[in-house]
């Protein structure tokens, strides 16, 4: 059977790993390279980069951090950030990037999703959503949840798939941070509703978050951060209570 | 030695870097004088089938790889076309099995496309399976499958249907997962595939 996938998320900047909490006060949490190899080893399924670079050398830095993950990383890999054109991403494609995650260009420039499709397929294209909850109602959020857009979450993600996304990629911006658990009446309703793969993201805490999002709202995949970053949850120990609550994984 | 058929069917950067994990060398393929250097050769491909297809025969390489008698692997999409058609541009492939590759239909299969680990049930004695459990993992992203064959299935994996994520027919093998992708396991795929010997 298709195993439901654990995805450490790797913020990157300059070449440097770095998790916000809640997307400001950035901490050091070292080499991504190293981090990547030990996470593949760990029994990871995929790695997610989110590349916040914002200088054109950095850019070059990214490449170079991308091709080195490539040569030292048996897993797939997925690089987000600062992909703004095709160019841009056929670039990363090159340097051995499985998926690229396109989020903010993709909301002011929907046709870039398919473009990107017909590039490179719809596998190679992951479409990035931040969502807030206000009044009831949920919004796409841009430029790291900080700009709240008028576009409802659900409509949004069904234009991406509909223009040739082959993966979601959904951060509530109310749970992240939060380590109160995963989106998951939203993320449920969500994926209800898609018939590409949705990873969830944003809230997870413990290994019981991990067990819920999954059971409830029957997501392909769960990404998280910190949480991986300091130990608190070790891949090995989450996947074996994944495993007892009859969730299949590899 | 192994070839690596190079007709720009997408990006190699994650084979050849495998390849040079496990301490395998390997050179590239652009011309049918090119295939007498290498004692086995490995057909790449992601993207569209139809257009790989196009891609190989401009390539004017088809007519040598159909006569090959060395190992020979295809990966993913390079897989699909040694099959004999593809419903993905509805194109003929290369006819080295007679088989059909499909697309898998969105409600019977789940969520399209197939994305992840899943696992495969092995043929016995298979020796591109030596030392790979039966149940093993493999990574998988692709939208078409070959169908499901009880004489060249080298490994079954299950998505809504019974398909094929490996073939063999005498010096032919296919894998539709990525090894380059899976893990300790495709590595060891890799490795098997370097030491295969064909009548």
């Amino acid at each position: 059977m298709l195993a439901k996938r654990i995805i450490p998320c790797l913020d990157v900047k300059d070449g440097r790993t770095v998790k916000g909490v809640n997307f400001v006060d950035l901490r050091d949490a070292g080499d991504p390279v190293e981090l990547a190899y030990e996470y593949s080893q760990q029994g990871a399924d995929e790695l997610v980069f989110l590349d916040i670079t914002a200088t054109h050398e950095g850019r070059k830095t990214t490449i170079d951090l991308v091709k080195a993950v490539a040569r030292q990383v048996n897993i797939p890999f997925t690089i987000g950030g600062g992909i703004n054109e095709i160019s841009d991403a056929d670039i990363l494609l090159n340097a051995g990037a499985d998926k690229i995650s396109i989020n903010s260009a993709a909301v002011r420039n929907p046709g870039l999703i398919n473009q990107m499709a017909a590039a490179f397929g719809a596998q190679f294209v992951v479409v990035a959503v931040d969502t807030r909850s206000i009044e009831g109602q949920d919004f796409v959020h841009l430029s790291g949840g900080r700009i709240k857009t008028e576009i409802n979450t659900l409509d949004w993600i069904l234009e991406a798939q509909e223009r040739g996304a082959g993966e979601v990629l959904l951060t509530s911006m109310d749970h992240d941070g939060t380590k109160n658990g995963f989106d998951n009446k939203f993320l449920k309703a969500v994926n209800d509703r898609i018939h590409i793969p949705l990873i969830a993201s944003g809230g997870a805490g413990n290994q019981q978050h991990f067990v819920d999002v999954f059971q409830q709202a029957n997501v392909d995949a769960a990404l998280a951060a910190s949480v991986f970053h300091y130990g608190e949850i070790l891949i090995p120990d989450l996947k074996q209570t994944l495993r007892h609550n009859g969730i299949v994984v590899r | 030695m192994i070839g690596i058929i190079n007709y720009g069917a997408g990006n190699i950067f994650s084979l050849t870097a495998a390849l040079d994990r496990v301490g395998l060398t390997y050179g590239m393929i652009n011309t049918a004088e090119e295939m007498d250097r290498y004692d086995r050769i490995i057909i790449p491909g992601v993207g569209h089938a139809g257009a790989a297809m196009n891609k190989l025969l401009e390539s004017g390489l088809v007519p040598y790889i159909k006569d090959l008698r060395k190992p020979v692997l295809g990966i993913c999409v390079g897989m699909q076309l040694l099959t004999e058609y593809s419903e993905e541009g509805d194109a003929e492939m290369l006819k080295l099995f007679p088989l059909k590759t499909l697309h898998f239909e969105a409600g019977i299969a789940g969520k399209v496309p197939h994305m992840g680990w899943n696992s495969v049930s092995v043929q016995a004695n298979n020796p591109l399976f030596a030392n790979i459990e039966d149940q093993t993992y493999f990574y998988f992203v692709h939208s078409y499958y070959i169908e499901y064959d009880t004489t060249f299935t080298a490994a079954k994996c299950e998505y809504g249907v019974p398909f094929s994520a490996a073939i063999s027919r005498e010096n032919f093998f296919g894998v539709q997962f990525h090894p380059e992708k899976s893990g300790k396991a495709g590595e060891q795929l890799l490795l098997n595939f370097s030491t295969i010997q064909v009548d």
